[in-house]
């Protein structure tokens, strides 16, 4: 038994095709993301450095505390980042749904799928504005914080400059997302991936996609709950 | 569809599968040929002759620098000719100065020895090599190349602004990095230098992740991994190097660019400029950039030195006629140093305040090094050993190679030594350590490279009687130039000053300095005959009129003598055995592409 397989990895890696079986997009995509992952790991490691250094922080949960259409001094903690997760975990639902039905060669999943992947970005963007719009507005900016640390004491600038540089990032990353969906909706309606017979792009697309959900993830743990 | 359906249905794949793709000509024209070429062969060229140009630019400021160091009070008319305002009377401002030594530092660091050398031989070898008409994808790899062609016209853009190229240092540490008033240079020049290497990043980004798919993914039949040449795992341990370490060293960028133009105090806190007053920057931490900029800065002496290492092991064992002694240790030396290289980036901070016993931990996983790079110089030695060795100009240099490394290796472990740091950090002695293993000695990498494949990049040979000149006057030029620098700083001689008669301490040297001057002098000036033999030989050169030249065994020999666009007119050839088939069973050498006959001793 153990021969059998060492004998099938060796012929694997034995040149001539792909050790992974996959073609060299979807390898280079997976290097990407390692080397996109150390980018935002270095960002969180600096946010970390920086604010156990620092004596005091602000509350996640009076700073971020309202929704729109809601009255002056509303307390909800947290109530619309989770509606702003939840979306993009969506989000990624429909993007899997997308890449399933490309392996099933259904072109008007993948169309229905992708747009409603690329609406769950958009909406993501939206609420993203929306907050930074909101917080702005209370005086935070890079450079500028209003918000009071736990123990009443004035808070360190770094607070919003981490914030808005992050969470700015992981943005630019969703919104790069939504342009790659969008080329993606319209190559499938172009009929170039039926073409080809395959929906391989979908599947890259995808990778990038549920990547970028990770990261939030990591992201909204580090500003909205520790 | 299945998995590996699709792999044979893509477009990618399928010059791979059928090798009968080339004989389909395309219609070349000027721009598509030399120009925007997707060709990697003339992508590595593009590599190679940009940074050529920076070596010479690089070089040339480094002589600038070392005439103000060797002759501090003299002055040079013919330099305010040049310079203008910034060697006011023939001398060199002190601000010039400055510039002059980071500039040099961030050219020869990324645009030479980065670009220049990985970007060069990975593109021209990797194809070559493992059997592939070209790279993965080679439309992302001629953007890689602009990508580096715009980052070297911003940095080059960067010498002329008013304000002088910034002057703080290659490292560009805050505060002087993120604070415009702090100095001339961190003006406009910063913004340059910081645009330049963020165009950078992605230049090497987009190369590293092609290098990596085409070796794991285009390998042709019979490539296994254990029977690729020791330059393709060098360059594949490279590029994986640079992907995981260069975006490190963009986020520290972002946040740079952040502390320098939006008002953030991300490295900045308690700062008092003279003119300026006290800043209002608060909370910030100057030494988180240098932990964002070394988890870079270490990997990126490796990136460096890693494609020099497999050149070095593939001419050595070719001029040998020996098999590489110890091929599968080789191969487990280039891991465990592509893994200790994330591993030891605090050694560069010992003396930042760094607590004393995570220094400790520092210093232990840093001269662990030690060991992966002993076992490569052992093997290297022992292959030349009792081999029938050839002395081209090629393997000149990679035997000098070989005593730089040992001899710049050696201060390593002096300075990767935090008590003894205390005393070395900041002097001479860094200076003579880092350029001496890294730097000559990746140059000697490269040399060896060029010459070894110029045949094959243009199908002529260099002028073998200057590059043996070249060879003697660099070593010893090399040797002479950075040896005595170990004694100027174990006397405590720091670096980047830019006049050293002012102190009492120091004035013993300035006759020692006026010599590493002059020698600097000589050297560079035989770089230059090394570049009229490169570019008269690409012209005049002697004709290589046979396939093999060198009776080496792997299958870039088994191409034409130029090859064209798919490198291998008709199937491409199929591996039948290792890279190092040398003085086997009283046959000169195996070709990888010779079928293991039955009547043969064991085999690999």
């Amino acid at each position: 038994m153990s021969s059998t397989t060492t004998a099938t990895a060796s012929k694997m890696w034995g040149g001539g095709k792909s050790p992974f079986n996959v073609e060299y997009g979807k390898l280079m995509m997976w290097y990407f993301l390692m080397s996109d992952a150390f980018t935002f790991g270095a960002f969180l490691i600096s946010y970390g450095t920086i604010r156990f250094s620092t004596n005091g922080w602000p509350d996640p949960n009076e700073v971020f505390r309202s929704y729109p259409f809601a009255s002056e001094g509303v307390h909800a903690p947290l109530v619309f980042v989770s509606i702003m997760t939840f979306i993009l975990i969506i989000s990624s639902v429909t993007m899997v749904l997308a890449v399933k039905a490309g392996h099933e060669m259904d072109k008007k999943g993948v169309v229905r799928n992708l747009i409603l992947t690329i609406l769950g970005g958009l909406a993501f963007l939206s609420c993203q504005a929306w907050e930074w719009n909101h917080l702005f507005h209370e005086g935070a900016w890079w450079g500028r914080n209003p918000f009071i640390n736990h123990d009443g004491t004035a808070s360190s600038t770094n607070f919003t400059n981490f914030f808005f540089t992050i969470t700015g990032f992981h943005g630019f990353h969703v919104f790069s997302g939504v342009i790659i969906n969008i080329v993606m909706l319209t190559m499938t309606l172009m009929d170039k991936f039926e073409k080809r017979g395959h929906y391989l792009m979908i599947e890259k697309a995808g990778l990038y996609w549920h990547f970028v959900d990770l990261v939030w993830v990591f992201v909204f743990t580090c500003f909205y709950l520790i | 569809m299945s998995n590996e359906a699709v792999v044979h249905a893509h477009p990618g794949l399928a010059h791979e599968v059928h090798g009968d793709h080339h004989e389909h000509h395309h219609h070349e024209t000027f721009i598509t040929k030399y120009v925007f070429s997707q060709d990697h062969k003339m992508i590595a060229k593009q590599f190679l002759i940009t940074g050529m140009v920076w070596a010479v630019l690089g070089g040339l400021m480094s002589v600038l620098f070392r005439l103000q160091l060797g002759y501090p009070d003299a002055t040079f008319p013919w330099l305010e000719d040049i310079l203008g305002k910034w060697a006011k009377g023939g001398r060199i401002s002190d601000s010039a100065y400055y510039a002059l030594v980071t500039t040099h530092g961030t050219v020869l660091v990324f645009f030479v020895l980065t670009a220049g050398l990985s970007g060069t031989f990975a593109n021209f070898l990797i194809p070559l090599q493992v059997g592939a008409r070209d790279m993965a994808s080679p439309f992302m790899n001629m953007l890689s190349y602009w990508f580096f062609f715009i980052a070297s016209v911003v940095m080059l853009s960067s010498l002329f602004v008013e304000t002088g190229p910034f002057s703080g240092g290659w490292t560009a540490y805050p505060p002087l990095s993120a604070l415009g008033s702090a100095s001339p240079g961190s003006k406009t020049g910063m913004d340059l230098w910081l645009i330049a290497m963020a165009l950078f990043v992605v230049s090497s980004l987009l190369g590293g992740l092609n290098y990596i798919a085409t070796i794991l993914n285009m390998r042709t039949k019979g490539m296994s991994m254990t029977r690729l040449p020791l330059t393709i795992w060098a360059l594949f341990f490279t590029a994986v190097l640079g992907v995981l370490s260069f975006p490190v060293l963009l986020s520290g960028f972002i946040l740079l660019i952040f502390d320098r133009n939006f008002g953030t105090s991300f490295y900045l806190s308690d700062i008092f400029v003279s003119g300026v007053g006290a800043l209002p920057n608060e909370g910030g931490s100057a030494i988180l950039y240098q932990h964002l900029f070394w988890f870079l800065g270490h990997p990126e002496v490796y990136i460096i030195l890693l494609p020099a290492m497999g050149m070095v092991s593939e001419i050595l064992s070719i001029n040998s006629r020996k098999p590489i002694f110890g091929y599968m240790a080789m191969v487990g030396s280039l891991f465990a140093i592509a893994i200790l290289a994330f591993l030891v980036w605090a050694h560069h901070m010992f003396v930042t305040g760094l607590n004393p016993f995570l220094g400790s931990v520092f210093v232990l996983l840093t001269l662990l090094i030690a060991v992966p790079s002993a076992i490569k110089v052992f093997n290297w030695l022992t292959t030349l050993w009792r081999g029938n060795i050839r002395f081209t100009p090629g393997m000149m240099f990679a035997i000098g190679f070989v005593s730089l490394f040992i001899s710049g290796g050696l201060t390593g472990i002096w300075l990767g030594n935090s008590a003894l740091d205390i005393h070395l950090h900041d002097t001479y002695f860094v200076i003579a350590h880092f350029h001496i293993v890294m730097g000559v000695a990746s140059m000697f990498g490269m040399f060896a490279g060029v010459y070894h494949w110029y045949p094959k990049m243009y199908g002529r040979y260099l002028n073998n009687t200057l590059g043996y000149i070249h060879f003697w006057v660099t070593i010893a030029g090399a040797y002479m130039i950075f040896w005595p620098m170990h004694y100027q700083g174990l006397a405590g001689m720091p670096r980047r000053y830019y006049d050293y008669s002012n102190w009492e301490s120091f004035k013993q040297f300035v006759e020692l300095n006026r010599f590493i001057s002059t020698v600097a002098m000589i050297v560079f000036a035989v770089q230059i005959l090394f570049l009229f033999n490169f570019f008269y030989s690409i012209f005049k050169g002697r004709k290589v009129t046979s396939q093999n030249p060198w009776g080496a065994t792997t299958l870039e020999w088994t191409a034409p003598i130029r090859p064209g666009h798919g490198n291998w007119t008709g199937e491409i050839p199929e591996v039948h055995r290792w890279a190092y088939d040398y003085g086997k069973d009283g046959k000169d050498f195996i070709p990888q592409t010779t079928p293991v006959g039955s009547d043969e001793s064991e085999h690999h």
